[in-house]
């Protein structure tokens, strides 16, 4: 039995190697041709051309700006949510609620994409001016998509709290508002953390839904009003008619991509790991 | 004066009663002990002392609780009751933060902000619940990496912070060792000086040796309250004298 339970653990990290090793393999001569200079920090990307270049650097920008607008929408927005659901949801509304939000993580992010179109697009042009397709437009729908899966996991991390830090408080004189952000919140530090954490990397990974209301323009982005390429949406909107270097190039995307992803998660480890330490 | 005077008080979980007509009196700067069996309502009575059974669902209660004369369920601030009234838990339970921000969150809920009379503060409950030398070199440490009878001492220093008159205490001793044990008797004996305490505790022994009156439980009803000597030397009901003998319970 126990090798059953072997086997299907070696049936994940053999995947993660089998990406790996392919992501690299065909990404990094591509990245040797190019050079790593000219990969990673040129700022044209122009595979097309009679003397092409390959400057992903507008891309990256791109990414780190749609991620960090996401960020700033969706995470505030999130732990709110999560913390009104683990401690102040009256018990009637609690029910409707939850199954709402759990809902919002099903939806396909194509259908998220056409709401992006049809709502988000035409208000962000209406409202702060533009042509709508743009970081705002992006960053706002992202930050909608992460939202259950920062508030799932910050809300069990929330109700995990012992009572008894909560009981510590109130016995002190706080009130509920005040025991609940000074003393369940912070104690429910590394499970919210890792919320904010699986919700970045959900908004760095997104693809579709991005292409839909980002614009799309791989060049250095100018304003949050104005269009951008994100590195998932370069090799998606490319591959399929891509070849030779351009094709390893965009393989090359996805193993910046996926080193980013890794980053992310080694920076995870260790603030957890540091604040493991300092108890 | 006493400090809280209950009349004629009934308490309620939903359909079930807990507490039946208890009257009882706690005199002031004295160690007032609530023993009896599990599940005899002693320490349900010492949460509506604090109405930390606020947070209980479906708990309501009849008669009255008066502290220094005031009716402490008739427009009273919970938050300041509970701050005049400390309360230290069976299990302790610190902040997972650093022992000065344990010891700090009371009085900055309190609106204190500044840092030197927070040092102050932070100084004089550690001393006073006398785990200063013990923790002086380490307030920034995480509280959670102490043992236990010194989390228990840094709860009660958390406490005072807030400077309380009361320090309800529910079996403060019984997840510690007996060294630990000792050590919170003698602190407690200290603190009578300055605060009213009520400690709840399964331990005869313990009540004989720190509180100077004894209220006996039963079945949500006070059997018999009166000084410490006297309920363990000469109780006057059967019950009592069946329980601390060891008959039952």
């Amino acid at each position: 039995m126990e090798a059953v339970f072997f086997i299907t653990a070696c049936a994940s990290i053999l995947a993660v190697l089998l990406i790996c090793f392919f992501i690299f393999v065909n990404g990094l001569p591509a990245i040797a041709k190019i050079g790593v200079f000219n990969f990673l920090g040129g700022t044209k990307w122009a595979p097309l051309n009679t003397v092409p270049s390959f400057g992903i650097l507008p891309m990256i920008v791109g990414s780190l700006f749609v991620t960090a607008g996401a960020i700033v929408i969706g995470v505030p927005i999130g732990l709110l949510t999560a913390i009104f659901m683990a401690q102040f949801c009256p018990k009637k509304m609690y029910h409707p609620l939850k199954t709402i939000i759990d809902l919002l993580a099903g939806i396909p992010s194509i259908v998220y994409g056409f709401f992006g179109i049809a709502v988000l697009v035409p208000f962000v042009r209406d409202t702060f001016g533009g042509n709508g397709n743009s970081i705002l437009t992006a960053s706002l729908l992202l930050g909608i998509m992460i939202l259950p899966t920062i508030i799932g996991i910050s809300e069990a991390a929330l109700r995990a709290v012992p009572s008894s830090y909560y009981e510590g408080a109130l016995a002190l004189g706080a009130t509920h508002e005040r025991a609940v952000f000074f003393t369940v919140f912070p104690a429910a530090g590394s499970g919210v953390l890792a919320s904010v954490v699986l919700g970045i990397g959900r908004a760095v990974g997104e693809t579709m839904a991005v292409i839909m209301v980002a614009g799309n323009q791989a060049r250095m982005p100018v304003g949050i009003l104005k269009g951008v390429r994100t590195l998932t949406a370069n090799i998606i909107l490319e591959m399929g008619y891509a070849a030779d270097l351009h094709r390893e190039a965009l393989i090359a995307c996805g193993a910046v991509l996926f080193v980013f992803v890794l980053l992310l998660n080694f920076c995870f480890s260790a603030i957890t790991e540091y604040r493991r330490r300092r108890e | 004066m006493y400090k809280f005077q209950i009349e004629n008080l009934n308490l309620f979980y939903g359909s079930f009663q807990a507490l039946f007509d208890v009257d009882l009196n706690i005199e002031d700067r004295c160690i007032t002990a609530f023993i009896g069996p599990s599940g005899c309502g002693k320490s349900t009575l010492l949460k509506t002392l604090n109405r930390m059974n606020d947070l209980v669902e479906g708990c309501r209660i009849t008669g009255k609780v008066l502290l220094d004369g005031e009716d402490i369920y008739y427009n009273t601030d919970v938050n300041l009751l509970r701050k005049k009234v400390g309360m230290v838990f069976q299990k302790p339970n610190p902040f997972p933060m650093s022992v000065y921000d344990n010891v700090a969150y009371g009085p900055r809920t309190h609106g204190i902000r500044s840092k030197a009379q927070l040092d102050e503060i932070v100084e004089d409950s550690l001393r006073r619940a006398a785990i200063w030398d013990e923790l002086k070199d380490r307030l920034r440490r995480n509280a959670l990496g102490l043992s236990g009878g010194q989390q228990q001492r840094l709860c009660i220093a958390r406490a005072l912070a807030v400077n309380p008159d009361v320090l309800l205490m529910d079996e403060p001793t019984s997840a510690l060792d007996p060294i630990s044990t000792t050590k919170i008797e003698d602190l407690v004996q200290e603190l009578k000086q300055d605060y009213t305490i009520i400690i709840v505790t399964h331990n005869m022994q313990q009540a004989t040796r720190i509180s100077d009156n004894t209220a006996f439980f039963l079945l949500g009803k006070v059997i018999e309250y009166g000084p410490t000597e006297n309920l363990f030397s000469m109780p006057r009901d059967k019950r009592t004298e069946d329980y601390i003998t060891g008959r039952f319970g």
